[in-house]
């Protein structure tokens, strides 16, 4: 067997770094489809997988490339799967009985632009509002955003963390230019990664109650196979995991399961702020655009205005209270996303028309220029 | 439906989540008797209880994984064999069971039906063919018969329907059978097989819905088990090119194919290990 953990130093793809990152976080389960910019994904588990006693399979579909996931999560196995745009719509149902059954599991979206078929091997960060809406009814997702190919790696290794300790399916939303981007990254040895796992039931069998909640809103999972012959569904449910249907029964399930991510929102989201103390515009931005962002902060300042990033490596939940602050004090706010205008919305929504707001985007296709933002940053101030 | 409606103490009361009886199945509805040739089968194994899990789409077949009293995952409508793959893969120690409806299976799940026969996964799906959508109030399925009349297809059928046998053999499924649920005996050994055997079994199960296809048809429940019980023609080893499921005409029944090849995971462990 080859080692989970190539520790060393190592030129790879944002594709390959993220799989080498799953494997790192314990991933021994992946079900894919393949579709560019998210193939090398797939490819690179399927020769990886078997060298450490996973299993890979290629699906008919990322409809069942998603459910499969699910099941192998419900087996026990840490599981993934990878796709972009026409796939991540394909997965939506399957996300929500995630959510509802509450299955620790990492999607991977390398975002190309769309709508529908798009530009295929072209970079997007066009389906954020999908990756918070996109399954029917009331939830909450995590979901990450990388910006290179050393940061997806870590990032993968999050977002198992964060599914497993919250019970849910977590997201990567990367894009095609850093999904095919070759750079350096330093993967640590095995003994510097820290890895969580699922809580899990202890006591009585025959007293086990699937879904009732431990200290931090999230209950202990039982796999299959264990005897505690568990009753998952995507239905509403109770304790037990036995469906109810009524309105008391849903406000209860659902308070539950979005409060769960509601209530540590601090544990799980993560920024960055680059240059933030004394800015008077504040950039707000993720993924690969913070790359032309944080450029475009350091060209403002070289041209004496004070300008700042809040880097969103949590794009959801959505850091509001930080949104809110900042827009108390700076002068005007700056989106910075390659769509035209997602999480824009949600900085918006956070300013409550305290700062000004405006988008520096497009839809998709190539990068965003620090000039563009530049711009953008002088019309704010000037 | 069958007995494990009766408040005495049902011999598979250790196998029904008896917490959860009544049921959801109308009177006459054929899917009881299914689910408890199912459980008997599966406790005439002998296999640990533990060891075995039951996997569900979305339907009034599919409600069968909520009954019973093993770790047991009602997915969504149609995608009970991909989540039953993901599960068998990451626990081959399991025994996994795919209980479903027609529509479930055929319909929007028809795909994964497919290739998990051509992959030869070690699963057994037990279809409940009730002719149509029963959950849903009976619409048409892809096993309605030709000019049966539905709820979507009020001036009759326009369409043909698989023959399921014959689709599960072409697909690559190694152990195929078919019966009625008045077959029990005939059933609960072939289920018993599937069980007991490695590799992607398939049986198929004919149930009436007297509430959704039976009132559209004028069949009541008890008319429905008279075709079975006068049309079925038992002809076990029967090639699956040659059976029929014809109201009229005639129903073959029996254990049609068996024979072994590899599963994916022994085929996968082959080629991944060198
Ligand atoms: C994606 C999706 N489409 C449609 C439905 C509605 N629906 C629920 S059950 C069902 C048909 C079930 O038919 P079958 O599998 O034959 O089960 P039966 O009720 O006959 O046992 C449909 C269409 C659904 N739940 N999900
Ligand atoms: S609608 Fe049909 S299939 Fe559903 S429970 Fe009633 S009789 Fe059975
Ligand atoms: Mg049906």
């Amino acid at each position: 067997m080859e080692p989970a953990v190539l520790t060393g130093e190592h030129f790879l793809n944002g594709d390959v770094a993220c799989a080498e990152g799953a494997l790192a976080a314990g991933c021994r389960f992946f079900a894919g489809y393949p579709i560019t910019p998210a193939t090398e994904i797939a490819e690179h588990m399927s020769k990886r997988l078997p060298q450490v006693g996973g299993v890979f399979i290629q699906m008919e579909d990322e409809i069942s490339a998603m459910a499969a996931i699910l099941g192998a999560s419900c087996a026990g196995a840490k599981s993934m799967t990878a796709t972009s745009g026409p796939g991540f719509s394909l997965m939506m149902e399957n996300i929500g009985l995630g959510i509802t059954m509450e299955t620790p599991c990492v999607l991977v979206n390398v975002q190309r632009a769309g709508p529908s078929t798009g530009l295929p091997t072209l970079g997007a960060q066009g389906d954020m509002m999908q990756a918070r809406w996109g399954s029917h009814g009331h939830y909450e997702i995590i979901a990450l955003a990388p910006a290179s190919p050393q940061e997806i790696f870590y990032q993968t290794i999050t977002a198992f963390n964060l599914s497993e300790t919250y019970r849910l399916p977590v997201l990567i939303m990367a894009d095609e230019i850093v999904g095919h981007l070759s750079e350096r990254v330093i993967i640590p040895d095995s003994s510097k990664i820290k890895l969580r796992s699922r809580p899990r039931p202890k006591g009585r069998k025959d007293r086990f109650l699937p879904y009732r909640p431990g200290a931090n809103g999230v209950a202990p999972m039982a796999h299959a196979g264990e005897g505690y012959m568990v009753h998952f569904t995507g239905l509403t449910h109770d304790e037990k995991g036995y469906p109810v249907m009524t309105a008391e029964a849903q406000a209860e399930m659902v308070d539950r399961i979005t409060g769960k991510i509601r209530k540590n929102l601090d544990r799980i989201i993560q920024v960055e702020r680059y240059r933030l103390e004394d800015a008077e515009v504040a950039l707000i931005s993720y993924g690969i655009s913070t790359r032309s962002s944080l450029a475009a902060v350091d060209e403002a300042r070289e041209q004496g205005i004070k300008a700042g990033l809040l880097r969103l490596l949590t794009v959801w939940p959505f850091p509001e209270d930080m949104v809110r602050e900042l827009a108390k004090r700076v002068k005007g706010l700056i989106t910075v996303e390659l769509n035209l205008g997602q999480i824009h919305l949600e900085v918006q929504r956070c300013a409550e028309g305290r700062a000004p707001v405006v988008l520096v985007g497009h839809a998709g296709g190539s990068v965003i220029t620090p000039e563009e933002i530049v711009e953008k940053i002088k019309e704010q101030v000037g | 439906m069958n007995g494990s409606t009766s408040s005495q103490k049902h011999p598979l009361d250790g196998l029904l989540r008896t917490d959860r009886i009544p049921h959801i199945w109308c009177p006459g509805c054929g899917i009881g008797t299914v689910f408890s040739s199912s459980l008997i089968a599966i406790r005439s194994t002998g296999a640990e209880p533990m060891k075995t899990a039951v996997v569900s789409g979305i339907g009034c077949t599919g409600r069968g994984a909520g009954y019973v009293n093993l770790d047991s995952y009602h997915t969504t409508h149609g995608r009970a064999i991909p989540f039953a793959t993901g599960m068998k893969l990451a626990n081959p120690e399991l025994s996994v069971v795919v209980f479903s409806g027609d529509g479930d299976l055929f319909a929007i799940g028809g795909n994964h039906f497919i290739h998990a026969a051509r992959r030869n996964m070690d699963l057994t799906v037990i279809c409940v063919n009730n002719l149509n959508y029963g959950m849903t109030g009976g619409q048409a399925a892809a096993t309605t018969p030709y000019l049966a009349k539905t709820s979507t297809t009020p001036l009759g059928n326009p369409e043909a329907p698989f023959n399921l046998p014959l689709l599960a053999y072409a697909c690559g499924a190694t152990y195929i059978a078919r019966w009625t649920m008045l077959h029990t005996r005939d059933l609960t050994q072939s289920i018993t097989e599937a069980l007991t055997r490695t590799g992607f079994s398939f049986i198929e199960v004919l149930a009436p819905c007297p509430t959704g296809y039976g009132r559209k048809n004028k069949l009541k429940a008890s008319d429905l088990l008279k075709v079975y019980q006068e049309k079925a023609i038992v002809k076990n080893g029967a090639n699956p090119a040659e059976t029929i499921l014809d109201l009229e005409q005639g129903i073959t029944l029996g254990k049609f194919v068996e024979y072994d090849r590899p599963t994916f995971a022994q085929n996968y462990k082959a080629v991944t290990s060198d």
